[in-house]
């Protein structure tokens, strides 16, 4: 053996390494220019993820890995890379009005935000239990931080104190359940713990469930979806918006194929677990959002449902429903991107609001906003032709051909339930009387508001594109 | 046969004149004008383009015409539509009533013009697409996505307790679709297409039928609607605008009954006759008790909405039927019920915008002030009874005949079904037209202008024509009508010959197999 170690083929790590040195360019920047080069170190942060995001896109299709199998590029990586990083520039842009009032101007955010994608990317691309938690830990002591950013607020730093220690806690079982897989196969690599698995035993079924148990945390899926309202209520809204989109993203992808490529010998023990979880989640959040009155905590709730409805795929074990999840998340961003594009933009003179009883006649007083968000409204109930049905369409389908019915009637049923609290708001927005209106909405809001609305309304007309994209990319992990 | 789409087009002219209607700035007088000149012209024209439909239209085939297909989503599923003699009548009943709908619109909708005019528009391309479509996917999405406008429509345009009427309107039909969306992707699953004229050769599996069949149902019931899921239909009527009820009765509810002819009776024969008896059971039910609870109302929207649900009893046991008696008449009573019904709320309408109330007891002598609004209003109560020379008649002819072949007991109950909407709607018609002009309310009411007359004018003329010479109306659904009867009737003698031949060689097995028994004894 060579004693110098040969250098790893960087290439496939690419936008992961350029945007870790850009997030130490921009702490240097912000270091030495202070608290006012938050809008620049924002801007540059934007840049930084779509340069990241164009890299991603440029990548040969075929898969690649490096760093010893540790790092898995494929297509299905290449999907849901890109979707993170859209999910996580947004979010930056989104942020640009709680970044320039003056006590918030913290450079921090944008790095934070930053170094938190690079965990997302590291944690999709993870080929081994070792980079899966190097990934999620990147990522998650960033949330961590950008949670209580809003330090003189009680209801922030308790968001992100609650997020640490559950957060801490799923971190701990799931490093349990990695060790146990690991004792009882002999392999961290996902192709090592397939082939060791097929050996079965009482380890590996522990370890598995403490395993999946640490990614449910990340997902919030029930039951580990305690910390999601909290979370979301407390965290100044731009941040909920972020919280909502990309981590999950990245959580879910890594849920996948965990489940598909570490552990496609013990199907039936992890299926059971993901259908019992995504039974869970869909009628908690259908049921517990019916009595909200905060929109933020509602979409809590939502996001809670729209994880057990995208697990329903993961739960039909193809690839046909590897393909429903993907097709599911893409919605799913753009579904929640545009609706806290709405909620962010709940802003009256004397400061912003986050009842659902301020959309009240809605409709009336800024007709364009009050269309769009009630099509999201509608998309996230599932109603077709929008896109929310397709994204429901996919994993439904997947899990009949699957003969998963009792799942699938479940599923359908509970999104029933769920349209009623969809449908409360449209409600509130059209049917009642006006309440005072809410400040102009600004520019960069507007137009992520008009491109998720025109994407979820406008979808059915050309769907092939994403479809066929997120069934190529399924296919890789099978 | 045709150089250009003309089915998309009927389809999608609306959701042009949608956009144009959205286009439109600030919210004045000339708005309001534009939008309402807009929407009119835009279903204008839908309807000529229908019509010429109905020109090219060959009623000697059974086939699927006008027929085009588009890859959509991913290969599998395409936009594939087309019309037969089933589902033309009914996509040129929509375009024919959305101009009335819009004229009567006209004075009574003062507020929120242009959205109202905008959820019409895109309701009637979800309609039309329903009828038109030709693959199930698509067909669901055009199915479903008629409940958004019309969720729009009741809730803020509606009645005092529109609030509650919408969510009971949208929840229910919902939790009904999203069964029938399962059991699509069931079928999807086990045909491998999407596509409705290949389904409908496939030959699916006993308990994949039952359970789709089921499924299909439960959507299909809550639409019609059948007793006992019906209780959304009258709060929905009762709190929709005018036009949102004529809608809703006229085309709507229609949605259930071609499904079942659709889908429920081609694509699952032996579940469609497996179930019959309990489709009998429900329609029957639904015309003797419908038809009761419609004489105890106080509301008139509300008393109308239950003699629906009791037509429509007639729809569903004339399909159920199997036999080309009971299916064509179903055809002919879902478009005599759309016109008549129909005209009956809007000659609500007409009351209503003068007094705002429904009450039956507010009502009384109208006859003295308005002679002309009598004389229209009794025409659509006849027709509504179902007196010879009417639409109504032919229909609810037709389908007892088709059930009085099946099962004379259906045919029998299903009779007091007539006696009983003579009672409840003579019985309105006295309570609001006749006696003593009394109440000081009513003394300066005005009659009909001639905004009204040109609403209610095509449709007397329909009315007392089809009523007279039904001819157009079956001539053009014969064929498939046929067609459909036939393959069902085939089908069902096939399973029949099957079972047989089964449970007769299940019997030669076991005679077999005692006799070897009795051998291995015999040693």
């Amino acid at each position: 053996m060579n004693t110098v170690a040969e250098l790893p083929a960087l290439y496939p790590a690419l936008p992961e390494i350029v945007l870790a040195v850009g997030a130490m360019v921009l702490i240097l920047m912000g270091a030495y220019r202070g608290n006012q080069s938050t809008g620049a170190v924002s801007g540059f942060a934007v840049m930084l993820l779509i340069a990241a995001g164009v890299l991603v896109a440029l990548m040969p299709a075929e898969t690649q890995t490096t760093f010893g199998g540790s790092f898995v590029l494929d297509p299905f990586a290449r999907f849901f890379k890109v979707l993170a990083l859209i999910g996580s520039a947004v979010a930056v842009v989104m942020s640009s009005e709680f970044l320039s009032s003056p006590d918030r101007q913290r450079f921090e955010y944008p790095v934070l935000i930053v170094l938190s994608t690079t965990g997302m990317l590291m944690l999709i691309s993870a080929g081994d239990l070792i980079a899966l938690y190097l990934g999620l830990e990147l990522m998650s002591l960033s949330l961590y931080v950008v949670a209580a950013i809003d330090r003189d607020q009680v209801k922030s730093t308790e968001a992100g104190l609650k997020y640490f220690v559950l957060g801490a806690l799923s971190s701990g079982m799931l490093l349990y359940g990695a060790s146990l897989v690991y004792g009882s196969t002999g392999s961290v690599t996902f192709a090592g713990i397939a082939q060791g698995a097929q050996a079965g035993g009482v380890g590996l079924t522990f370890g598995l469930v403490f395993l999946l148990a640490g990614l449910c945390f990340k997902i919030s899926a029930v039951p580990f979806h305690m910390w999601t309202p909290d979370v979301y209520e407390g965290a100044p809204t731009p941040i909920t918006a972020f919280f909502a989109a990309a981590p999950k993203v990245a959580a879910m992808a890594v849920f996948v194929r965990v489940a598909t490529t570490a552990f496609p010998t013990v199907v039936p023990q992890w299926q059971q677990i993901v259908v019992f979880v995504s039974i869970a989640s869909m009628a908690l959040g259908s049921f517990a959002a019916i009595g909200q009155t905060n929109i933020k905590r509602l979409m809590a709730y939502s996001s809670i449902g729209h994880m057990g409805f995208a697990l329903i795929g993961l739960a039909a074990g193809t690839a046909e429903g590897v393909q429903g999840v993907m097709i599911y998340m893409a919605i799913y961003v753009a579904m929640t991107l545009g609706t806290f594009a709405c909620i962010i933009a709940m802003k009256r003179e004397e400061g912003p609001v986050e009842n659902i009883s301020d959309l009240a006649g809605l409709a009336r007083t800024k007709p364009g906003v009050a269309f769009l968000l009630g099509m999201m409204m509608f998309s996230l109930a599932g109603i077709p032709p929008l896109a929310g049905f397709f994204a429901k369409f996919y994993v439904f389908l997947a899990a009949v051909n699957a003969g998963l019915y009792a799942l699938a009637v479940i599923g359908v049923v509970t999104s029933v339930v769920g349209a009623y609290y969809y449908l409360a708001i449209v409600k509130v927005m059209y049917f009642d009387e006006p309440a005072p209106a809410f400040s102009p909405m600004r520019g960069e809001l507007g137009v992520v508001l008009a491109v998720t609305g025109l994407f979820v309304l406008l979808f059915f007309v050309w769907p092939a594109p994403l479809v066929d994209a997120a069934g190529a990319a399924a296919k890789s992990l099978f | 046969m045709t150089s250009w789409p003309v089915l998309s087009v009927t389809t999608f002219l609306p959701l042009l004149g949608a956009i144009l209607i959205m286009l439109l700035r600030a919210e004045d007088d000339s708005v309001k004008r534009n939008a309402r000149w807009i929407a009119l012209w835009t279903t204008v024209i839908t309807f000529a383009v229908s019509l010429v439909m109905v020109w090219r239209f060959d009623p000697g085939s059974p086939e699927f015409q006008f027929v085009e297909k588009q890859p959509w989503l991913a290969g599998t599923i395409s936009y594939h539509v087309g019309v037969d003699g089933i589902s033309l009548p009914f996509v040129i009943l929509t375009t024919a009533l959305m101009p009335l709908c819009i004229v009567a619109s006209w004075k009574p909708i003062q507020r929120r013009v242009k959205e109202y005019m905008i959820a019409f528009l895109v309701l009637e391309t979800m309609m039309v697409g329903t009828f038109a479509a030709l693959d199930v996917v698509v067909f669901y999405l055009f199915f479903e996505g008629g409940l958004i406008p019309m969720f729009l429509i009741i809730g803020v345009w509606g009645g005092p307790r529109r609030v509650y009427a919408s969510f009971k309107f949208f929840l229910y039909t919902l939790l009904g679709s999203v069964l029938m969306l399962l059991a699509i992707m069931a079928m999807y699953g086990n045909a491998g297409t999407t596509d409705i004229p290949t389904l409908l050769e496939h030959d699916f599996p006993r308990s994949l039928q039952t359970w789709a069949w089921l499924a299909f149902f439960a959507s299909f019931a809550v639409k019609m609607p059948m007793w006992p899921v019906h209780t959304w239909l009258p709060d929905a009527h009762v709190e929709a605008p005018t036009a949102g009820s004529v809608i809703l009765a006229a085309i709507l509810l229609k949605m259930g009954g071609y499904g079942f002819l659709r889908f429920s009776i081609p694509m699952f024969p032996d579940a469609s006759e497996f179930f019959a008896p309990m489709v009998f059971v429900l329609s029957v039910v639904a015309i003797v008790y419908t038809s009761l609870v419609a004489l105890m109302q106080e509301d008139v929207k509300k008393l109308i909405a239950y003699s629906s649900v009791a037509h429509m009893g007639f729809v569903t046991m004339g399909i159920f039927t199997g036999n080309t008696q009971g299916v064509a008449g179903s055809v002919f009573q879902m478009i005599s019920h759309g016109i008549v019904s129909g005209a009956l709320f809007l000659c609500v309408g007409v009351i209503y915008d003068r007094m705002h109330t429904r009450e039956i007891a507010a009502y009384g002598g109208l006859v003295n002030r308005m002679p002309v609004y009598a004389t229209i209003f009794m025409i659509f109560t006849l027709a509504n009874v179902g007196l010879p020379g009417t639409s109504g008649f032919i229909g609810e002819f037709l389908t007892l005949m088709g059930a009085f072949r099946v099962n004379t007991w259906v045919a029998f109950f299903a009779s007091f079904g007539i006696i009983l909407s003579a009672c409840y709607a003579l019985w309105l018609y006295r309570k609001v037209v006749f006696g003593a002009l009394e109440k000081p309310s009513l003394a300066a009411i005005r009659d009909v202008e001639p905004r009204e007359i040109a609403i209610f004018a095509p449709l007397i003329v329909l009315t007392i024509w089809f009523g007279v010479y039904p001819k157009p109306v079956i001539d053009m659904s014969a064929a498939s009508v046929t067609a459909l009867v036939q393959s069902y009737q085939e089908a069902i003698r096939t399973a029949a010959a099957r079972d047989g031949a089964s449970e007769a060689a299940a019997a030669t097995a076991a005679k077999i197999a005692a006799s070897k028994t009795a051998a291995a004894l015999g040693h």
